[in-house]
């Protein structure tokens, strides 16, 4: 019985130790470590400096990540088809960067995602200083959304525009990556 | 035996609490309904790698970095006008019926042309603040000149649609319609609010947002277009004369 107790102790220590030492980036550690990013129904809130590393990777691994929202027509009419795209293509890490507003997670982006049947991965980012940041994006972005960006460690393509369909989304990735 | 895990227990939680970030105070995770901006830049980034280090910010025209990033339509296509460029004119129907150009203001010093829409939420975000400039800097020589861009046969940005909001809010200043959708691509407009701060010879000062926090007016730190016309007022060039901002596409 003691060493049961025993063991909990040290599993809790170890376990918390993991938790706090949040500045090793990149080691095995990461998958076992908690975001720090607050979190409002299963969707994460961002700034920019948590957002930016995921612009980037060292892997031949496809990324797409689309900055959207709920208020911009031709980003909602979009949003199906990157989807889609996910949905066909697993290998493909999709990022959708909500830039609605924190007040609207639970009463519509969630029943939106959900009607719209939208299960890539869905983050939010809370970063009003958008001057601060935009460049550091893609220096020839305005700003206006949607806005893409698909990359891997050799190749990135940035998109001020809306894809038309799947198979225009479909045929950036074929060409370019 | 209990004693050494305990120990053991301690060690590992203050070589944590040494090792954890700093000024990080909240450590909760899952359900939080208050929003806080946490410390940055970590969780699971997986084969992330950090960004590269940023070199030349704030200039729009350099060229992009990393890869080889190819974008559809660049800013420089977008075209429009640039800083120190001459605006040209316009004459567009005002919600109550007028014809409003630039040249109707006689003793203007400047002009806050200023691209908008009933439906964005940046837009009506930016109605008081709107509102607001126009009451301070209007008898002071720089006008808001307000003008939707927007295809008018949706029906939210219809001219009726226009004439309502202006009533609703009560704007002290007049709200264009850009019929045919012809004016705005000459400034190069691209979201709204898109400010184009002019000076009295048309020429263009100031290209951006209006300041830097949409969401809340409370905790804004920067007033960039009330910072150019107080540069223009002193003879001198705004700076910066140029920022972006998120806002919606101009339809």
């Amino acid at each position: 019985m003691i060493s049961l107790i025993n063991k909990n102790a040290i599993y809790l220590a170890i376990l918390l130790c993991l938790c706090f030492s949040c500045k090793e980036k990149n080691s095995a550690t990461n998958k076992t470590t908690t975001p720090s990013v607050t979190t409002i129904g299963d969707i994460p809130i961002y700034d920019f400096n948590d957002l930016e590393p995921l612009l980037y990777t060292n892997t031949n691994k496809t990324y797409i990540i689309n900055f959207w929202a709920m208020w911009c027509a031709p980003c909602v009419k979009e949003l199906p088809y990157i989807q889609e795209y996910a949905d066909k293509n697993p290998d493909v890490e999709v990022l959708l960067v909500s830039m609605d507003f924190i007040k609207d997670i639970d009463t519509k982006l969630k029943p939106f995602l959900k009607e719209r049947n939208i299960t890539s991965k869905v983050i939010l980012l809370d970063d009003p200083d958008a001057n601060s940041w935009i460049d550091k994006v893609n220096p020839d972005w305005s700003g206006a959304i949607p806005f893409t960006i698909i990359f891997n460690n050799k190749t990135r393509k940035f998109y001020e525009r809306s894809f038309e369909n799947l198979k225009d989304l479909e045929k950036q990735i074929t060409t370019n990556f | 035996m209990k004693k050494i895990s305990i120990l053991i227990a301690t060690i590992c939680l203050s070589a944590g609490i040494l090792t954890s970030c700093k000024n990080d105070t909240s450590k909760k995770t899952g359900e939080v309904t208050e929003h806080k901006q946490n410390e940055k830049g970590h969780g699971e980034h997986g084969d992330h790698k950090g960004p590269p280090p940023h070199g030349e910010k704030g200039d729009h025209k350099g060229p992009p970095r990393g890869g080889s990033p190819e974008q559809t339509r660049t800013l420089e296509e977008i075209g429009g006008y640039k800083i120190g460029d001459v605006a040209e004119d316009f004459s567009l129907k005002n919600v109550d019926g007028s014809m409003v150009s630039l040249a109707s203001y006689k003793d203007a010093k400047g002009y806050i042309v200023t691209f908008t829409c009933n439906g964005c939420p940046f837009s009506v975000l930016y109605e008081d603040r709107l509102i607001a400039l126009n009451n301070t800097y209007a008898p002071k020589g720089y006008p808001v000149i307000a003008i939707n861009g927007n295809n008018h046969e949706n029906e939210k940005e219809s001219y009726e649609a226009m004439q309502k909001r202006s009533e609703e809010k009560g704007f002290t200043f007049p709200y264009l319609v850009d019929e045919g959708q012809k004016v705005y691509p000459k400034f190069g407009a691209v979201r709204t609010p898109h400010i184009f701060l002019l000076d009295s010879d048309l020429k263009v000062q100031y290209i951006g947002t209006i300041d830097d926090n949409a969401k809340s007016p409370e905790n804004v730190k920067v007033k960039y277009v009330e910072d150019a016309i107080a540069a223009l007022e002193k003879g001198e060039k705004p700076n910066p004369n140029f920022t972006k901002a998120i806002g919606c596409p101009i339809k």
